[in-house]
Formats: structure tokens, sequence, C-alpha cells
């Protein structure tokens, strides 16, 4: 017989390999896809694996693809944190791209402009983040709901834009003006499309780890969500430490948009993110809520995706394989976190 | 002004305002069903999806739109026992899965179908439903037509309410339910088991929402998109809170927001009005934010929504 057992402590070492199992469990539960499809798994992972990380090259493709996940990971693992159930990185990610943007068609000069856009895009995304902040803490609004529901609002309002003052009158095709060359986020390696962005990108995750694990406010953020009552107990105002949590999510989540804007497509289009607010649950979860685990997390996922393409046009599987793969992630790495609730027993007959 | 109340009550608009509404009625009483019972399912996007994508994939290819309608349903049904699997049985938090299962099955959704017909031009289509009138009440004026000769998926749909009504309020079953959405210690006491009517919800809202899918792509669109479901899942997540998790204000709120989508189409194709369209599509979100907002303080979201119930822990 065998018998689930509550656990008191976790061993260390399940930070790392518990995500290592699920993504383990998620390609061989997906390589019965690959077979459906008539081709060689091996094959197509290997293809996958060398158009992703296999020249220098691939490496900076998945780097740009992995930066706005990197950004919307460290938004809903710092949220998540708190018990803030930002569900919304999606708009925030939006409302960032947009607001950004709109500076960037303003002739500056270059790095006052992307310094500008940065902190626009930033405080967008933590304005639309406030929303479903303030409604759970002055209204009690299930905060899951709000955020979600807001996602819907900004990429209307996205679209009302692109579709109306914004459209380009010259070629009708509903896409904003282009912001300024000067505003374009420099690229670091002549030859590619590694930006700017990336690099912030990369430097964020430390920056947040460092906010969540050494500062006061990191220290409420984490109490906060572990235990509201004993935050409350013991002198911290665990309304403001919502409402801080949510500006610095959606801040974090508006940078994403920021990136993309200045970084990789220079205006703003109806599916200028592919989902990448939602790919943030999955890359959180991965990191088990570790802003260090952001980034190998957003990598694999971005891997995923730039080498999914490729191993469509070698083998033919269609290249939603990517997408079948993060909801697997996701679902796996759920069930693995279960391993650190509890442990499986042997209960012998000696018991 | 006057150009517009006659568009509205042409019958054509009336016959439009049902038809939009049928789908988001069927996801509307299916997420109902589920959060009655105390499981949020955000699921409910990718559930519509790979439904829409089986039932026209099991239509196209047996040529018997019944037998689509039939698998979309299964496939609900399926998906709604995967949610249930993970949140009920094993506990997890039902946003996070929720998110999950629609990423897998939406994803699912556009692989498989890509896999079964390939990249064409133009996406294959089907002869979908075709509208059945009703003998003798299809031939009263305006409602007549508007009502009593749609497609029998629209009939069903309406006969849904009453009979989800029926079934939440007046059966064993449906108290059962009730019971444990607000209080599954209670219900647990009283003898009823917590983990099978969770998981008896949320599959019948499962299939519920294949229903809807099943619309989409059979009676509505005829084919499969990649946009075909393009958020009526998360408008249904907003009608289940706007209609207060009752079921005829859950079909109420449905046919508004069918009334305000009609409108748009109508506004947009005659060229009347200078409200972007969009305005009206974000409406209903921002009426649910707001009405979650006031709403809160007499609370009539089910108590246990969004809490696992694990019966050892007290």
């Amino acid at each position: 017989m065998f018998r689930l057992e509550a656990r008191t402590s976790t061993p260390a070492w399940f930070n790392l390999a518990l995500p290592l199992v699920a993504i383990a469990v998620t390609l061989v539960l997906c390589s019965g896809l690959i077979a459906v499809a008539g081709a060689g798994v091996v094959e197509a992972y290997g293809v996958m694996l060398s158009a992703s990380l296999g020249d220098s090259y691939a490496i900076t493709e998945t780097l740009v693809r992995a930066a706005p996940m990197i950004f919307t990971g460290l938004a809903v693992a710092i949220a998540f944190r708190a018990k803030f159930w930002n569900i919304g990185a999606e708009g925030q990610l939006l409302a960032g791209a947009v607001a950004s943007c709109f500076v960037g068609t303003i002739p500056m000069p270059g790095y006052l402009a992307m310094l500008l856009m940065a902190l626009v895009g930033a405080a967008a995304g933590a304005l639309v983040a406030l929303v479903p902040a303030t409604l759970r803490v002055k209204f009690k609004v299930d905060d899951v709901v709000s955020s979600l529901l807001l996602n819907s609002v900004i990429y209307y309002a996205l679209m009302a834009l692109i579709e109306g003052p914004w459209k380009d009158t010259f070629s009708g095709y509903p896409i904003s003006p282009p912001i300024e060359d000067s505003a374009n986020l420099p690229v670091l390696i002549e030859g590619t499309r590694l930006h700017l962005g990336v690099v912030v990108a990369l430097i964020a995750a430390p920056l947040c780890w460092f906010l969540i694990a050494r500062t006061t406010l990191g220290f409420r953020i984490r109490v906060t969500g572990e235990n509201p009552e004993a935050a409350r107990y013991g002198g911290i105002n665990v309304q403001r430490v919502l409402l801080s949590t949510a500006l610095l999510s959606g801040a974090l989540a508006g940078l994403a948009g920021v990136g993309e804007v200045g970084g990789v497509h220079f205006q703003v289009m109806s599916d200028i993110s592919p989902g990448y607010g939602y790919s943030g649950i999955v890359v959180a979860m991965l990191a088990r809520l570790n802003p260090l685990g952001v980034v190998p997390a957003a990598v694999f996922l971005a891997a995923v995706m730039t080498g999914a393409e490729a191993m469509s046009r070698a083998t033919g599987v269609p290249a939603f394989l990517s997408d079948v793969i993060q909801g697997t992630a996701l679902l796996a790495m759920l069930v693995a976190l279960l391993f650190t609730a509890y442990r499986i027993r042997r209960v012998g007959a000696q018991t | 002004m006057s150009a517009v109340f006659e568009q509205i009550f042409q019958v054509g608009f009336l016959a439009a305002i049902i038809r939009i509404a049928t789908p988001l009625a069927f996801a509307t009483l299916g997420e109902m069903f589920s959060e009655r019972a105390g499981v949020l399912n955000l699921g409910i996007e990718g559930i519509m999806l790979l439904s829409a994508m089986a039932g026209f994939t099991a239509a196209s290819l047996s040529g018997s739109l019944w037998l689509g309608v039939l698998v979309a349903v299964l496939v609900g049904a399926l998906m709604g026992a995967l949610h249930a699997l993970f949140t009920v049985a094993l506990g997890l938090s039902q946003h996070v899965c929720g998110i999950g299962v629609t990423l897998f099955s939406s994803g699912l959704a556009y692989f498989l179908y890509r896999l079964i017909f390939g990249q064409q031009s133009v996406p294959p289509s089907i002869d979908g439903f075709k509208p059945a009138p009703i003998p003798l009440l299809a031939d009263i004026p305006v409602l007549g037509p508007a009502v009593f000769n749609q497609f029998t998926l629209v009939y069903l749909a309406i006969i849904a309410v009453p009979l989800a009504a029926f079934v939440l309020y007046r059966t064993p079953w449906g108290l059962s339910v009730r019971m444990v959405g607000e209080n599954p210690r209670a219900a647990d006491s009283a003898g009823v088991s917590v983990i099978d009517t969770r998981f008896q919800a949320v599959i019948l809202g499962g299939a519920l929402m294949g229903l809807a899918g099943a619309f989409l792509t059979m009676a509505q669109f005829n084919a499969f998109t990649f946009g075909v479901v393009s958020g009526r899942g998360w408008v249904a997540i907003a009608l289940v809170v706007f209609g207060r998790w009752d079921p005829w204000r859950s079909a109420g709120a449905a046919l508004l927001f069918a009334f305000v989508d009609a409108l748009q189409l109508r506004m947009q194709a005659s060229g009347l009005g200078h409200i972007p369209y969009e305005a009206f599509l974000m409406l209903p979100f921002i009426f649910t934010i707001v009405a979650m907002a006031v709403m809160s303080r007499n609370a009539v979201a089910p108590s246990a929504l969004l809490k696992p119930f694990r019966r050892e822990e007290r």
C-alpha cells in the first residue's frame, strides 16, 4: 500500500529536479504527437534543439524570443509570491507596447526616447495591474477574473487604436505608425536581432531576485503571500503590499511590451504578442516563482518556439507542437509540485 | 438615430441576436455549473476551441453533422474531466490549471487541425446545419421567423436554460452541486460526496462548452479557423459573474451581450455611428468588472469557489 503524506519541508534539490522532471514528462508525452504526425521523434527533437540552441545565431534568436517571457515570467512570479493572482500580464504587456509606441513616434534624441519608452511603458503596465489590485483591496473583487477580463478590454482598446486613429493611411493595414529610427533599441551583435532589451531582461531577473530575497519589500511580499494573518499581526500593511506588488508586476509586464516595440517590431499590430502574457504563467510556475529560475524557464519555452518552426519545415510536424508543449509543461509542473507538499510513503504490513 | 431603430426591429436583426447568443448560452451554462460546484474553469476558451475543431473534423470526415456534435460534446466532457482531475482530485490551483488546460487544448486543436487538413489558402468548409422551422410557430409575425426558424441547436439552447434552472434548483443533484459549492464541509457531513459531485458538474460543464464549440463550426461559420472562438470563452466567464451564477440571469446576460454584438455588427456594416466597434466588444468585460465591484458587498459568488476540498484537512 502507498499513502500520501504531508511534507513539512522540501529538499533544496527539488527546485531543480521538479521542473526538469516536468519537462521530461512533457517531451515524452508530446513525442506521441510527433509519432502521430509520422516523423521520427529523435529527429524532430534534434532539429528543434539544433535550430534553437545549435549555433550562435540560433541562440540569439532564442534569446530575443525569451526576453518578453522573462519579463512576463518575472511579473507573474512576483505577483504570485504575494498571492496576487495576476492573470493579466497579457493586457499589461499590450498596454506597455501601445504606450511606448506612442512615445517612440515622437521625434527626440535616441537615448531619451528609449528611456522614456521604458518608463512610460512600465507605467502603463503598472496602471493596468493596479486595477484588479485596487478592486481586490477596496471591494474584495476576485483578482483572477478581473485581471483576466482586463486582457480583453486592453486588447480591444489596442484594436480600436490601430483600426482608428493609428491606422496606416497609406497601406490601409491596421498597424500603428513605426517608431522613430533613433528610438530603435540598439542591436548588440551585428547581423543578429539581439537588442538591448534582451540584456535588460537578463539583468532584471537577478534584480528581482535580490528584491524578493534580500529587501524589506521582498520580505513583506513573501510574508503577505505565505500568511497574510501573520503579516497583519506583524504590522505589515497587507493592502499596501498588494498594491506595490501589482505596480511592480504590471511594470515588468509592461516592459515586455516595450522590448517588443523597441527591439523587434518597431510598431504595434494586433498580434504583437502571441500570448507572451499567458506564457509568463508557464515560465513562473516552471521557475517555482523564483526570479532566477525565470531565465532558464523562459529560454526553454523560447527554444521550443523557435525550434518548432524549423522542425516543422524539416519534418512536416505542425509547429503548433510548441503550443501543446507549453500547455503540457504547465500541467506537468503543477502535478510535480504536489511532491513538494506530499510524499508517497510505503505503508507496509509491519505498520 | 431612427435609422438605428429601424435596424433593430428587423426580423433579421432579432434572428442574429438569437444566433449570436446560442453558443454563449451553452458556454455560460457550462461555466455556471462548474462554478456553482466550486470549480472555476478557465479552460473554457481552449475547451471550446478543441471541441469546435473535433466536431468539425468528425462532421467533415463522416458527413454526419450530429456525429460531429456528439464528438464535440464528448471532447468537451473529456477536457472537463481533465480539469476536474487536476483541480478536484489533486486539489491543484484552479486558475493556473485552467490556463494550462486552455493552452494545452488550443495548442492541440491547432496541431491536429493542421495535421489533418494541412495548410490551405481557403479553409475547408462543411455543409452546416440548416434552419429547421417549427411548424405553426414559425408563422407568428416577427417572432416566428426570428426565433422559430432557427437551427435545431438554437432550440436546444432555448430548452437548456429552463432545464439547467430545473436541474440546479429542483433536483437532488442540483442541491448537491450547490452544497459542495457553498459549504463542502457541510455537504460532506450530510453524506454528499464532494469529489464526485464536483467531478460531475465540471464534466457536465465541459460537455456544454463542447456544444458551444460545435455550434460555432457547424452552424455559425461552417468552418474551423484559428480565431473561431476568439475570446467567447472569456466572455462566458464574464457573463456567469454578470448573471450572478444563475441560469436565467446568465442566459439573459448572454442575450444582452448578443444584442450589443449584433448592433455593433450592423453599425459596422451600415457605416452608421462614429463609435469604434471595439468599444461595444469591450462593454461586457467592463460591465462585469464594475458589476463585481458592486456585487461583492452582498457576496453572491459560490463561497467555496477556487477552494480545493481535502477531506482530511480541517
